[in-house]
């Protein structure tokens, strides 16, 4: 097996074995749930998009919560030492713990398609939308990650790197409602830069390259950049 | 050259402005055991750290089993096991887990492994606990982990920082026990702060002090090294020429200090007539047959004339303390907490 799945599965692990990915599921499912009942029964409209809409917003609090301790915890309790003294190389050990977060997400995730045949179930589904608002989710969320593991590795505190993971996530999302504010010349920029219009973009059910490509760059930036600070250590 | 397993030339490690190690140069040959000693913040941890890939050095080189710790650093940990100081493992595993992940991230085949964590697990000691949760550990069974942790793969290379710290005394003779077998066919380096823990496991020794290496050879030529010998005689004066044991021994003190190479003369008691005397001497020079002259001469009875072996502490301290003659690095060694 690949290194960066051995540390993916001993992070799943990890998670599974303590409270965190408990809490985290049912927080997130709880809170998931309640908008989207609230909206169905006051409403009396079964559809999936005010489940989808928040979701840009939730995930910038739940997000750092699981990432956090990724590669902080490492740093400040040692175990890092010996976790790169053995033959792995320094981006699958990143790469392995970014896995390990999707991989609880999707699991939380996966238990919101409960949502999906409640609607199905009330009436039809609008499986377009329904399909792309999922890919998008875990496209998104696998941006987040990518930072939330990004900030956990430039700090051995995991309180730190909750912050910081929450200030860049909040100042992507920013973007997005800033488009108004900014000059006209820089608004195309500004408002591709925005973490949740791309996420819009794909859960009207139109699946476009380029937000998947948005999507993707990010992810790679911000492990590159935590493969880099992993390596900082040997810098002369 | 073959059986040189590592070759460290001018290694060089600045935190900083601070300089942790300070040109170290040294081979270590297969069946080594190589013993590190120096005292806290001296470099021996940092000069592991770099043998084991976990830093870069500043500056020259470092090959373990042939490959360079900075260019090759992925071939060198595959032929190393390396436990760090105070034994970092993941708390929220159990014992068996942490082996199987240590076994998979190593890449070793599924089958042969179990049959090796349980091998491994035996000599060290861990059957017992194997179900247990790190966490729940005491400090001496987290420390046999880490020693099984990093004999798992059967490496050439044994990097072992402290190895034997917070183990009990029977544990102790166990792990030296093992330290010296594994140590027939392979190379390890262990750092240590015991020195009776060199003497019994290791067959070299390098003292590192301020980031310098202040010594290097087997425990034997370090010790016979110190210059400074420390004698013990016994004599026994014909009591008519003094008036009391006291005059007696007053008298033999102040010849014995006035000999040419002794520096200084303690009476050590004196019963019975029987006088003891330390003498310290200040050549390198055998004073036997000085002493035995000087008793002949004054018509002293000799009953006892030793020659006393110098301890790897008195080595060990005169060589970190700073009355060091390399003048050069006195300011250093003076103060060799101010680097931790």
């Amino acid at each position: 097996m690949n290194p960066a799945l051995v540390i993916s599965k001993r992070e799943i692990r990890a998670y599974f074995n303590s409270p965190v990915a408990y809490i985290v599921v049912t927080v997130f499912t709880i809170l998931t749930g309640y908008l989207f009942f609230t909206q169905l029964f006051l409403e009396k409209q079964a559809d999936m998009r005010p489940f989808f809409g928040v979701m840009p917003l939730l995930f910038m609090f739940v997000i750092p919560a699981i990432t956090m301790r990724l590669v902080a915890e490492e740093k400040g309790s040692g175990t890092l030492e010996l976790l790169i003294t053995m033959p792995v190389r320094d981006w699958e050990v990143i790469v392995g713990k970014f896995l390990a977060a999707l991989f609880l997400l999707c699991t939380a995730l996966f238990l919101t398609l409960a949502f999906a045949i409640t609607v199905k179930s009330l009436g039809p589904l609008d499986r377009g939308p329904a399909i792309g608002g999922y890919v998008g989710l875990v496209l998104m969320g696998g941006a987040y990650i990518a930072i939330g593991v990004m900030a956990s590795s430039l700090t051995r505190n995991q309180i730190i790197a909750f912050i910081v993971a929450f200030a860049i996530s909040f100042a992507l999302f920013l973007f997005g409602k800033l488009t108004q504010f900014v000059p006209e010349s820089i608004q195309p920029i500004v408002s591709f830069l925005s973490i949740d219009g791309h996420f819009e973009n794909i859960s009207r059910g139109v699946i476009d390259s380029r937000d998947v490509i948005y999507y993707l760059s990010v992810i790679a930036v911000c492990l590159l950049v935590a493969t880099t600070s992993l390596e900082s250590r040997k810098w002369k | 050259m073959s059986d040189v397993m590592i070759q460290v030339e001018n290694l060089t490690k600045d935190y900083g402005p601070a300089r942790a190690v300070d040109k170290v140069t040294f081979n270590v040959r297969k069946g080594e055991v190589l013993g590190f000693l120096g005292p806290n913040g001296a470099g021996k941890s940092t000069t592991m750290k770099m043998l084991t890939c976990f830093l870069a050095p500043t500056a020259g080189t470092a090959r373990v089993a042939g490959h360079d710790v900075f260019d090759e650093s992925l071939e060198v940990r595959r032929r190393i096991g390396y436990l760090p100081e105070d034994t970092p493992i993941y708390r929220d595993m159990t014992v068996l887990e942490y082996l199987e992940f240590a076994a998979e991230l190593r890449g070793m085949d599924a089958q042969k492994s179990r049959g090796r964590i349980k091998e491994i697990g035996g000599r060290c000691g861990l059957s017992d606990v194997a179900g247990k949760l790190v966490s729940e550990l005491s400090k001496g069974y987290r420390q046999r982990l880490g020693l099984a942790q990093a004999m798992l793969h059967d490496p050439d290379i044994l990097i072992l920082d402290e190895p034997t710290s917070g183990l009990d005394p029977n544990q102790i003779v166990e792990i030296r026990e093992l330290i010296k077998e594994i140590g027939k066919e392979r190379t390890i380096i262990l750092s240590t702060h015991i020195l009776s823990e060199v003497q019994a496991t290791c067959s070299r020794i390098l003292i590192i002090n301020g980031g310098k290496l202040v010594a290097d050879g087997t425990p034997e030529s370090l010790t016979s090294r110190e210059k400074r010998g420390r004698y013990r005689v016994v004599l026994q004066a014909a009591g008519a020429a003094f008036r009391s044991p006291e005059a007696a021994q007053e008298a033999i003190r102040t010849s014995l200090s006035r000999l040419a190479g002794v520096s200084a003369c303690q009476t050590v008691n004196g019963e019975d007539g029987a006088h003891t005397f330390g003498i310290d001497a200040s050549t390198p020079d055998d004073l036997r047959p000085l002493l035995f002259k000087a008793a002949v001469d004054n018509k002293w009875s000799l009953l006892e004339l030793v020659r006393e072996s110098v301890s790897l502490e008195a080595v060990f301290r005169n060589l970190t303390t700073g009355d060091e003659p390399k003048s050069e690095s006195k300011a250093e060694s003076t103060s060799p907490e101010a680097r931790s």
